[in-house]
């Protein structure tokens, strides 16, 4: 094993983990964006509403990302005429794009699902409590339905970031060099198969946990008033 | 052919698959041979994973904690990439050292099925820990006290109770493994998904054979979902709520 060929090639590789983590962000943030009125809609009481949104998320959950990202920048291949009149073929050639659209859907249809539990698992007396208070709509759902939401869901929600960071090497099979494209590019380039690859899983593995750590002191300080307080007795 | 096939056709062709149809079919008995036997890898490492987070032996503690934590903290892409290209390389370069020259080729169905399973025995680890842990103490003690011998109380006692706890976590790890096979294609496994890939290189509509492709995946979930469904009633005949 001779990893000082890894130690040439490291700031490639820094960059690579700079991209997964840029397309883990922005996906993440467009992916809360739509997910919020999708578990909405899932709980909409109009089936209009809710069963579009319910055949969206399932089936978002039920197909691989794989699959998902291939049918996005390979398949708009097929409409290439219609999406360039539309003047939009210009976005689904970019693998940047069709690679961000399909983690977007993705984690919008796992991360709905997990804030339509949350929502319906906020406890039936907080509501009428708000309400009793004079508070409806909007005004209900911002102030109390919403921040016990965000606090019940957000343990699940972590798991799901973590999951959105492990998909997006996904991506490098759209000539994208995040870590994992960058790593095999190296490789190709040098025939250092397992000292890139053990690289790269241990670079993975840093951001993770880093992740897992941030996750779990956020959750720390938003229901920091549930905790049990550590009272410092006098000996 | 019976009519039922030959409706089946009719929907097929009004599709226009260009007599490709079949080659998904193909693929999809391979995808569900690979996810089943590493879902077989995957529970047997998941037992074995169990014990050693519960067992008061010091180093199978640490063993099952790193394993759970580093498959966990790894894409399954780069493990798979991992097994299937670094482990032959490592292997021939050791030869190497060692004055042999060989040449060793993993087959892309035993290294999918061998890392799906592997991958996917750390979730399962997690799922049957939590199923031994929710099982009483005071069982184990009375069959313990009644004379049974450890591995007998194990396999009465402790294994059925623990997997219908398990039922619900184990349907999910199902679930997620079957989508991941769709990974394997990546190392020149026929599949379905390069199956779907060869047939719509050929007829160049990648959008209708990813489509069906995605559709047969969505078919498989709902299927595992109905199916879990059922095995859970099942399993739950004798608990009253």
């Amino acid at each position: 094993m001779d990893f000082s060929v890894v130690w040439q090639y490291l700031p490639m590789l820094l960059q690579g983990a700079w991209v997964t983590l840029w397309i883990t962000v922005v996906s993440l943030a467009i992916g809360l964006a739509v997910a919020i009125p999708l578990a909405l809609a899932r709980l909409a009481k109009n089936p209009l509403i809710s069963s579009p949104a319910y055949v969206f998320v399932l089936y978002f959950r039920g197909t691989p990302l794989l699959v998902q990202i291939f049918l996005i920048y390979y398949g708009s291949g097929q409409f290439r005429l219609e999406l360039t009149d539309l003047g939009l073929w210009g976005f689904f050639r970019d693998p940047w794009f069709c690679g961000v659209l399909a983690l977007v859907l993705n984690t919008a249809a796992y991360s709905a699902e997990i804030f339509r539990g949350a929502i319906s698992a906020v406890p039936r007396n907080d509501i009428e409590a708000g309400q009793a208070c004079g508070m409806s709509g909007l005004l209900l759902f911002r102030r109390i339905t919403m921040p016990k939401a965000f606090r019940i869901g957000l343990p699940a929600y972590g798991n799901e970031v973590i999951f959105l960071l492990q998909a997006t090497s996904l991506v490098s099979t759209i000539t994208i060099l995040d870590l994992t494209g960058i790593s095999r590019q190296l490789i190709s380039k040098t025939f250092a198969v397992y000292e890139f690859y053990l690289t790269a899983a241990v670079m993975y593995l840093v951001m993770t946990y880093a992740l897992v750590y941030l996750f779990r002191v956020w959750e720390k300080r938003m229901s920091g008033h549930l905790q049990e307080r550590v009272v410092n007795e006098p000996r | 052919m019976p009519p039922f096939f030959l409706t089946l056709r009719q929907c097929f062709f009004m599709l226009d698959l260009h007599g490709y149809g079949w080659l998904l079919f193909d693929g999809l008995q391979l995808t569900i041979a690979v996810g089943l036997c590493a879902m077989v890898v995957a529970v047997l490492l998941g037992l074995l994973g169990s014990w050693g987070k519960l067992t008061h032996h010091r180093w199978a503690n640490l063993a099952a904690n790193i394993y759970t934590t580093v498959v966990r903290g790894v894409p399954e892409l780069i493990l798979l990439l991992l097994v299937y290209f670094g482990t032959p390389t490592l292997i021939q370069s050791i030869a190497t050292r060692m004055g042999y020259d060989i040449r060793v080729d993993i087959n892309p169905f035993v290294a999918g099925t061998i890392t799906i399973g592997f991958i996917y025995g750390a979730f399962a680890t997690e799922v049957l820990r939590g199923a031994f842990q929710s099982i009483h103490k005071g069982q184990v003690e009375a069959a313990r006290a009644i004379g049974m011998p450890r591995l007998k109380t194990f396999h009465r006692i402790l294994l059925p109770q623990a997997l219908r706890f398990a039922l619900p976590g184990l349907g999910n790890v199902w679930m997620v493994l079957i989508k991941a096979t769709a990974l394997i294609s990546i190392i020149q496994l026929d599949e379905l998904m390069r199956k779907t890939k060869i047939a719509s290189n050929a007829t160049h509509e990648p959008f209708t054979f990813y489509l069906l492709a995605s559709f047969i995946y969505l078919g498989i979930t709902l299927v595992s979902m109905m199916a879990q469904k059922r095995a859970e009633i099942w399993a739950n005949k004798g608990v009253t709520r």
